[in-house]
């Protein structure tokens, strides 16, 4: 599990939140910590082999640096790695992201359980 | 991936999904990874292993972060294993290391790596061995590992790498007792790190008068030692090894090992600490010492090596069941303990003898 | 009269009442706690008061220690100042919107700055790629601040920005924009958030090391202390703390023991602590509960007034005074039912009142979405107005004061910030606990325990973990034009072509002598902002010769 924080907002509460979730419910996870580039973040999946990337955003940069993740990975040839997000993301945003190739979008308020039942599930390797 | 052969020159070539992939499979106990670590073999040895260690806080990843800045200035290449702890109760870990060396994220020349211990003792991960032949497969240049440092875990540092940096800090109080007893079987260069605090020269102080007391006493320092760990009563090598060590800067006329100041955070004094960690190394290679260490150290490796499968064959189902009764039988006082261990190594000697498909 | 005997009397007649009562008709829960998970009784009676003095823990109005409020008629003098931190895009637009917001009624201006602005980087820089203009105004340099207020005089409004590690940065703009409109910098009103010990813990917007940050702001306390008398130098936050999951005591022990590092760091730079402090300001944020919030307020207003006048001696009675501005909970917005914010921001905002704040800020009630529309925030300030003239809440001072369970409340903080300060005294202060790490892992291990506690149900969330509906997306939230990035790129480019280069260069090397050796660095900072060199520019020479901060991040 790889859990970084893209874009240059430092509310890491939600990111911090689901890495302890993500280390209870018994999984490895690499904390990047803040303002990641999309390219640090798609280095340290490569570099970590991570299974999953969950990103974490709330300063409204989503448009932007989901999107370039995407397009990063793809250029590594990366296709097996399952990419989800975080934040305060706009419900008309979810639609544009998803088909950039983010898995899924976790607003606010979700509980922890779910985001993790959703990783169990959807692994693509 | 099953393909060895394309891994194989993967690896050799540097890529790093392969490594990351690679390393993955022997942290997962892949049986498979083994073909693949039998044709690297031979390809490794080059590598210098540099292991940093001590206590939790004393900022390691900053200084492995800034030890690798100091390297790749140089022009050598670097792989780094961080090694974090397992949670006992659920197995999960948080892997924090990363975020202290994000400013080499980017250069193509690095290549980190974060483990968790998964339950394996000696501040290591169980990986981290096998892991170390990828890297230096790969063709870093110089290999650094940081361990989780916590308590007296340090064993398996010193019969892994080449040189260690044992870092301190002040303000940690009693940790510097806990080191005491040990010290001069662990270290080859030693830190005091944050020395921007009060005390730093204290604890530099304390440091060297262990090691003085230690010399002494007639303990060569691993530094200048072939063996794992230090050797009682002085060793042949140790006066070349000196002699050696004087001609490339390393430690001083006695043989004492060099004790530095460091504050990680700005990077102040993070290059003489990178200098006498290479005169080390170039100390072990010119007399032989690096040899020494490695036989020393294969020699390790292949007991617990062996110790595994052995450990391994109590797996089979009629071995576990054998257990059990040989179990009940103690606790029951039907058999002592050292009568019940024959009878197991026998089934198990039996069983090797005559396998059963 | 009733003398403790019999009440004491009469509490045990009631309890065993009770206690025979609860197996027929039982309490809906084994444990009752507060927002903050801090255990609540059954009933608080005159004994949870027992030896408890009026004039030593409350007090009147206006004087030591401040329990009852920090002036002496509270709201019936004049209400709080209404502040509504706004700010988005361009510096033309959010000046647009500066403008609509004090036509409404609004008494105060509240800025909010874009993350790359926050953290010293210019639009163009490649970081800041997709941040501009999304959380707060681009501010690259002076021409953007020079549009920002225009048409707006600098000496009739009170404007409080939220900056931090470049506070200087701004703050040099805001006296330079005031130079040009004719305004001389002591008749200049305002905030700067400058609180960067928060930053390292809960908010992020760190640029530099905690050493020639705490220079920087005193810097600005000695520089201010003499030319801008009446502007806040600081604004002492628990707001980000809090968001960042504390729990109440958390909130003002380590606001607090911020504010003692801070007044510590200015003793040992020479200041005489009357001179700088009746200009700290603090900045709270204010939850549901609406009780243990009001205690807070005053808990923390009775510490406050302890640490300054029996620790660091002050003499002046401004110096005991804790002002503060408050700000709803915006982490207790919910994304599911956004009109429900409406109910939970009006509690908060009377919690406020109720507890003496100088300032308010309502949140929105789409702010758990994205950033609010201009009827959202009318809404939030409707709120403010309508406790304000309708509720009666600010018709008296402190009304909730001698509420058994208001007061001891307001003890029971108060113990727990005296130990929680006094443990960080003992780790060497506020600098080096959060160095190592310690407040980190507090907050983090508070906001942990609310998060399970959500999802098993334990803490109901109205809408979220209960009284859930199907509800369709929400509809007209404000979207910020992706194209401002470009604009702003465009207006430096024009900006690097027009100034004169030569002087920028000067400026800035000016900068960096100063900064190697002792001076104090606002007059520099000010002679760069005046030639029109680059919050970035400015930013980058000083990284260069401070460094860069690394975050200390505790799981």
């Amino acid at each position: 599990m790889l859990v970084a924080k893209p874009g240059l907002d430092g509310h890491d509460r939600g990111a911090k939140v689901i890495a302890r979730a993500l280390r209870d419910a018994g999984m490895e996870v690499v904390y990047t910590g803040l303002r990641q580039t999309p390219e640090q973040i798609v280095q340290a999946a490569v570099q970590e082999d991570a299974d999953v990337i969950a990103l974490s955003i709330l300063s409204g940069a989503h448009n932007h640096l989901f999107p370039r993740v995407m397009e990063l990975l793809a250029q590594k040839g990366v296709n097996d790695v399952l990419v989800i997000g975080g934040g305060v993301i706009p419900e008309d945003d979810i639609p544009f992201l998803k088909k950039a190739g983010i898995a899924e979008i976790f607003g606010p308020g979700t509980p922890t359980k779910a985001t993790i039942d959703f990783i169990r599930a959807n692994l693509k390797r | 991936m099953s393909d060895v052969p394309e891994t194989v020159r993967r690896i050799r070539s540097g890529d790093p999904r392969t490594l990351a992939r690679t390393i993955s499979r022997i942290d997962d106990g892949d049986p498979s990874v083994a073909q693949v670590l039998r044709a690297l073999h031979t390809h490794t040895g080059r590598a210098h292993v540099i292991g940093v260690t001590g206590p939790p806080g004393s900022g390691k990843s900053t200084l492995v972060d800034k030890f690798v800045g100091e390297f790749r200035r140089r022009g050598l290449s670097v792989g780094v294993l961080a090694v974090d702890p397992s949670s006992p109760f659920t197995g999960g870990a948080i892997l924090g290391d990363r975020i202290r060396m994000q400013s080499h994220a980017l250069d193509e020349g690095v290549y980190i790596r974060s483990l968790a211990t998964r339950g394996h003792l000696g501040g290591l991960s169980g990986a981290v061995m096998e892991a170390v032949r990828v890297l230096d497969a790969a063709g870093f240049d110089r290999i650094l590992i940081e361990t989780v440092g916590v308590g007296q875990s340090e064993v398996d540092i010193v019969r892994l790498a080449d040189t260690v940096v044992l870092v301190s800090v002040p303000g940690l109080g009693d940790d510097i007792q806990v080191l005491k007893a040990g010290i001069m079987e662990i270290g080859d260069v030693f830190v005091v790190n944050k020395s921007d605090r009060d005390g730093a020269d204290r604890v530099v102080r304390e440091i060297r008068s262990m090691l003085e007391t230690a010399l002494v006493n007639g303990v060569t320092p691993r530094a200048l030692s072939g063996a794992g760990v230090a050797d009682r009563g002085g060793h042949h090598i140790a006066s070349a090894a000196r002699e050696s060590a004087n001609a490339h800067g390393y430690g001083d006329a006695h043989g004492l090992p060099p004790v530095l100041k460091t504050t990680a955070e700005t990077g102040e004094g993070v290059m003489p600490v990178v200098d006498a960690v290479e005169a080390h190394r170039a100390a072990l290679e010119e007399s032989g010492l690096l040899r020494e260490r490695r036989l020393r150290n294969a020699a390790y490796e292949l007991r617990d090596a062996l110790g595994k499968r052995l450990l391994a064959r109590l797996d089979s189902p009629d071995a576990l069941a054998r257990l059990d009764a040989l179990a009940r039988d103690v606790v029951e006082r039907r058999r002592d303990v050292y009568d019940a261990v024959d009878a197991l190594h026998e089934a198990l000697s039996l069983e090797e003898k005559h396998p059963r498909r | 009269m009733n003398d403790s005997e019999s009440i004491r009397k009469g509490f045990a007649t009631y309890t065993e009442g009770v206690e025979k009562s609860l197996g027929k008709f039982p309490e809906r829960k084994g444990k009752f706690v507060t927002g903050s998970n801090a255990p609540v009784d059954r009933l608080y009676t005159p004994l949870d008061l027992e030896g408890r003095d009026y004039l030593t823990d409350q007090g009147f109005p206006g004087t030591y220690p401040f329990t009852r409020g920090v002036q002496n008629t509270m709201y019936r003098g004049r209400f709080w100042t209404m502040r509504q931190y706004a700010g988005f895009a361009t510096a033309e637009e959010s000046n647009k919107r500066y403008k609509y917001l004090l036509e409404q009624g609004q008494t105060g201006l509240s800025v909010a700055f874009d993350l790359p602005t926050q953290i010293g980087y210019d639009s163009d820089h490649a970081l800041s790629q997709g941040e501009v203009g999304k959380v707060g105004v681009a501010i690259d340099s002076l021409a953007d601040m020079e549009i920002l207020f225009d048409g707006i005089p600098l000496d009739k409004v009170s404007t409080s920005m939220t900056i931090n590690a470049p506070a200087s940065v701004l703050l040099a703009m805001y006296i330079a924009v005031g130079e040009k409109q004719g305004v001389t910098p002591d008749k200049l009103n305002g905030t700067i958030q400058n609180d960067i010990l928060k930053e390292y813990v809960a908010r992020g917007t760190y640029i530099f090391p905690p050493a020639p940050s705490m220079r920087l702001i005193t810097d600005i306390f000695e520089y201010c202390s003499k030319e801008v008398p009446n502007w806040n130098t600081i604004s002492i936050s628990g707001y980000h703390i809090r968001e960042a999951g504390s729990t109440a005591v958390q909130e003002v022990a380590f606001t607090l023991a911020d504010g003692v590092a801070y007044v510590e760091a200015a003793v040992k730079a020479g200041l005489d602590v009357d001179e700088f402090a009746p200009r700290l300001s603090f900045f709270f944020n204010s939850h549901n509960d609406l009780f243990e919030e009001v205690a807070k307020f005053r808990a923390a207003r009775r510490v406050w007034a302890k640490i300054m006048k029996d620790r660091f001696g002050a003499k002046n009675p401004k110096s005991w005074m804790l002002r503060f501005h408050t700000q709803t909970a915006g982490s207790t917005l919910t994304a599911q039912q956004p009109d429900n914010n409406v109910v939970r921001v009006t509690l908060q905002a009377l919690a406020a009142v109720l507890g003496g704040t100088q300032s308010l800020h309502t949140n929105s009630k789409d702010e758990a979405l994205a950033l609010p529309t201009e009827a959202s925030v009318r809404v939030a300030l409707r709120t403010q107005q309508i406790i304000a003239y309708e509720s009666g809440a600010a018709e008296t001072a402190d009304p909730l004061a001698g509420s058994y369970y208001v007061e001891s409340l307001t003890n029971r903080i108060e113990d727990g910030a005296w130990d929680y300060i006094r443990k960080i005294d003992s780790l060497g202060g506020a600098v080096k606990a959060i160095e190592n790490g310690y407040v980190q892992q507090e907050i983090q291990d508070a906001a942990y325990t609310y998060q399970m506690d959500v999802e098993s149900g334990e803490r109901i969330v109205v809408g979220l973990n209960k009284f859930q509906i199907k509800e369709a997306a929400p509809e007209g939230l404000l979207k910020v034009d992706p194209a401002v990035g470009k604009m702003q790129e465009k207006k430096l480019a024009d900006l690097r072509g027009r100034r004169d280069n030569a002087a920028v260069r000067t400026a800035l090397e000016g900068l960096a002598t100063a900064a190697q050796g002792s001076e104090n660095l606002m007059p520099r900072i000010l002679e760069a902002v005046r030639q029109y060199a680059t919050l970035g520019e400015i930013c980058d020479v000083l990284r260069g010769v401070f460094g860069e901060y690394q975050q200390k991040v505790v799981l």
